[in-house]
């Protein structure tokens, strides 16, 4: 089963970066935004299956759900300032 | 019944896999924002409850489970609320959606 938690990781890598294509060259900035925050989404479950791996899920899942709550956090701040400064982007 | 705990939990850990996978090839080949914003918010959400849903049966009743309980929820609230959130700002600010049609021939 561990070995299976490491493969899973490996594929769970080469799927994170597949969207770094769309964050490199968007048209637009929401694209960008986009891109980054599904990054940050499918990181969370890289985190929990690293603490699989070493065996310290009590510990790496505390890290899980405070990175949960600052992606979201910074998404919603992103949106809210591209709210409030409209026009000047593309 | 641990051979079906963890039969289950491979089963939903690579189906996760897969639907996060489909999410990424999505963000990169559709093609305008909001299909993209679509693509990502739905792909992800599927994904990351059924990965963090087998890691949940493959731990059974722990402390563990629990808290992975209390992610599946945030994630589920929260995964679409932000992309809702970078929709409605682009949207907002005037980006036009994508029509299989030209501009001209769409009156």
């Amino acid at each position: 089963m561990d070995s299976f938690f490491v493969y899973i990781s490996v594929i769970l890598i080469v799927i994170i970066s597949i969207p770094l294509y769309r964050i490199y060259l968007g048209p637009t900035l929401y694209d960008r935004i986009l891109g980054a925050g599904a990054i940050g989404t499918k990181t969370l479950v890289l985190i929990v299956l690293i603490g699989c791996v070493y065996g310290r899920l009590e510990m790496f899942l505390d890290i899980t759900l405070a990175y949960a709550v600052l992606n979201f956090i910074g998404v919603l701040a992103i949106a809210k300032y591209l709210n409030s400064a409209r026009g000047r982007h593309g | 019944m641990g051979e079906i705990q963890n039969l289950l939990a491979v089963l939903m850990i690579s189906f996760g896999a897969f639907f996060m996978f489909v999410g990424s090839c999505g963000i990169v080949r559709l093609p305008d924002f909001y299909s993209r914003s679509h693509a990502a918010s739905l792909g992800d959400t599927l994904g990351i409850i059924l990965v963090l849903g087998g890691l949940m049966v493959y731990e059974g009743f722990t402390m563990n489970s629990a808290k992975l309980f209390i992610a599946i929820v945030f994630v589920a609230h929260a995964s679409p609320t932000g992309s809702h959130a970078i929709a409605r700002a682009a949207f907002r600010a005037g980006l036009k959606p994508w029509f299989k049609t030209n501009e001209s021939d769409r009156e």
